[in-house]
């Protein structure tokens, strides 16, 4: 019974290994980016907060930051798609 | 206090215009990076160019809607659209990619690098039409603008 489950197709091993690959690729690659745009937005309110007339001030640098942090989530996204092949 | 709890002030919609002011400018960037892309890997590549542009023109309505929206209502939304809404804008990514990637006329490596290139070429050139200051906090003034805000 162990021998039939230990059997395996070939390039089984090498598919599994690239999903699991491509799961901390894109994992990784959208905890950083998640953290950041948390920081930019968390500080953007504390900023409008403190200064309610700069909120228009703020929002255009905060919009900027969390696009700017979104490219990193898209450089995991597709590396994780190319690895894929 | 927000700007939004005082009387008579409503938030400007920065996020709105300057989405607006980057897609005029992607009406030039686009056929840029189809014909880069058609040179490079034939018709898949103006296919997977043309989602990309797409994908990532949706990507910013959505994220400037929602932020504007949120910004009206309370610091508590503007924080629960901007950490929601980049989490589904990244699902509904990897729906669409998820969905495409078998397709014989994608190209996934043609549709990543543009993908990339066109959100990064699209933030960095709005960059220079920005103006940080209380008083054009979206922008900067047009000679029309500065001829009404003394």
């Amino acid at each position: 019974m162990l021998q039939l489950l230990a059997q395996q197709a070939p390039g089984e091993l090498e598919a599994g290994l690239t999903a699991i690959g491509r799961g901390i690729v894109y994992g990784g690659a959208a905890i950083g980016p998640g953290i950041g745009i948390g920081i930019v937005v968390g500080n953007a309110i504390t900023a409008m907060a403190r200064q309610p007339e700069a909120a228009g001030m703020v929002r255009t640098t905060m919009f900027l930051g969390i696009a700017f942090t979104e490219a990193l989530a898209l450089f995991g996204f597709v590396l994780a798609f190319i690895i894929a092949g | 206090m927000m700007a939004t709890d005082l009387p008579g002030s409503t938030p400007p919609a920065v996020e709105r215009e300057l989405v607006r002011d980057m897609l005029k400018r992607g009406v030039w960037f686009a056929p840029v990076i189809l014909l880069v892309a058609t040179v490079i890997w034939g018709l898949a590549g103006t296919a997977s160019a043309a989602v990309a542009i797409a994908l990532v023109t949706l990507n910013l309505l959505l994220a400037a809607a929602g932020l504007s929206w949120a910004a009206k209502v309370s610091p508590m939304a503007l924080m629960a659209v901007s950490l929601g809404g980049f989490a589904l804008r990244m699902g509904l990514l990897c729906v669409v990619l998820l969905a495409l990637r078998n397709e014989p006329w994608i190209n996934m490596v043609a549709l990543g690098i543009c993908l990339v290139v066109t959100h990064l070429g699209l933030l960095f050139w709005e960059l220079q039409y920005v103006s940080a200051s209380l008083a054009y906090p979206g922008l900067k003034p047009t000679a029309d603008k500065e001829a009404v805000v003394p």
